[in-house]
């Protein structure tokens, strides 16, 4: 059994890609064109498999027999460790696509520095996993730029929601002792180091694409203490009612 | 074929070169560089194998396929390994599996995506296509059918088609 940071530090890297990969799940079907449709697809598959991967990390150094299944269907609201921002509804294309410009940027950050963590394990997800957001930055950071120097219309849209979403990023920058401990240790990076580099590229993507950019104001916070918006509650019922009704099903 | 108590990793490999990807069945798990070693360990054969993207959903099948191989050669007990590091490149393609991709219609990779935050949409090199080999194509998505492949257009032919998207 482990007492340390590393396995609620691996469960917040997980439970963020997870519920961001079950929110652009959420797409498959309804995206506005086949090609979007099936980049949306991707991309949330990507998160859902870099969310296995850790999950698997996670419950091995935990020891408590609970295998990456059981760490994604079988806990609570209460125990998700993600930041707030991944789990509020798609909302609208601009929504969605705001959210993975700023999720994917910090994720690239974060996995591109948890290459040299000292977990090897942790190390070979993130060289991976760093590769993969590449492409989501990428492909959300050129959405961003066509809708908001586009019509008035998306400009419009997608201005309202950075100026909806910008609230919910401080969050993914904050440093608690579990952060810090993990930082120390050499397997985990302080997320608040990231936050300056995150801002210079946020701020380029929103220029080019002639979007303002919020002032800083009052941050939502909550999600690393397991204090959620209800959001999250229905999300998981959805994604967690065929698991906990069959127990053990497979197919 | 071989079929002996202690096969060598070359023998092993040259089994493991008979299984096709389930996706890209021109190209074997040996060939897109998935299969990363194999040895004996106490009579364990011993084959550690790397995804292409961290949720590639044909792992398990790929699994099960290398399994019923080595196993077909009278060889086992069979353990498979997974490991994420060196993470998987596309790079690990050589130029004759390249060669292969293109004859099935996938396009090779071409050059990952770059450092640069928002790349102008067509900036980037264009691909040949890979059935009338004109240079005039466009890439429509970074992301298609599969994790591993991209979608792309020729204008000439006006025949969409895949490219084995460089990672």
């Amino acid at each position: 059994m482990s007492d340390g940071p590393l396995v609620p530090y691996l469960l917040r890297l997980a439970d963020d890609r997870l519920v961001l990969g079950h929110r652009l799940s959420e797409w498959c079907g309804h995206g506005p064109i086949l090609e979007e449709d099936i980049a949306l697809a991707n991309i949330a598959l990507d998160l859902i498999g870099e969310a296995t991967l850790l999950f698997g990390v996670a419950g091995t150094a935990e020891g408590a027999g609970r295998d990456a299944d059981a760490l994604a269907f079988l806990r609570d609201a209460g125990d998700f460790r993600n930041a707030l921002l991944v789990e509020l509804p798609k909302g609208d294309f601009g929504v969605t696509i705001v959210r993975q410009l700023f999720f994917s940027v910090f994720s690239l950050l974060q996995m591109e520095a948890l290459q040299q963590s000292t977990n090897a394990e942790l190390a070979g997800i993130a060289a991976k996993a760093a590769k993969e957001s590449r492409y989501h930055v990428r492909h959300s950071a050129e959405w961003v730029v066509t809708l908001g120097d586009g019509t008035e219309e998306s400009h419009e849209r997608v201005q309202r929601a950075v100026d909806d979403l910008w609230r919910y990023t401080g969050e993914l920058f904050l440093a608690d002792d579990i952060d810090r401990a993990a930082a120390a240790a050499g397997f985990g990076v302080d997320p608040s180091t990231l936050a300056a580099a995150w801002r210079a590229r946020i701020d380029e993507v929103l220029h080019r694409a002639t979007l303002a950019i919020p002032a800083d104001g009052y941050m939502q916070r909550g999600g690393r203490e397991g204090r959620h918006t209800e959001h999250l509650g229905h999300m998981l019922a959805v994604m967690q009612i065929l698991a906990r009704s069959h127990p053990g099903a497979t197919w | 074929m071989v079929k002996r108590a202690h096969p060598t990793r070359d023998e092993i490999f040259e089994i493991l070169d008979e299984v096709k990807d389930p996706e890209v069945p021109a190209l074997s798990v040996v060939e897109l560089g998935i299969v990363r070693d194999a040895s004996l360990e106490n009579d364990t054969l011993v084959v550690t194998v790397t995804p292409t993207y961290s949720g590639c959903p044909a792992m398990h099948e790929i699994e099960a396929d290398i399994r019923d191989a080595l196993t077909r050669h009278g060889l086992g007990p069979i353990e498979i390994r997974t490991t994420y590091t060196p993470a998987w490149t596309t790079d690990w393609i050589g130029p004759e599996a390249r060669a292969k991709l293109e004859a099935y219609g996938i396009a090779p990779p071409g050059a990952a995506a770059g450092v640069e935050l928002v790349p102008l949409r067509r900036a980037g090199a264009s691909l040949r296509c890979p059935f009338c080999k004109s240079k005039d194509t466009e890439q429509r998505s970074a992301f298609g059918s599969t994790a591993c492949k991209a979608i792309w257009y020729c204008r000439s032919c006006r025949q969409p088609f895949e490219e084995f998207k460089a990672i």
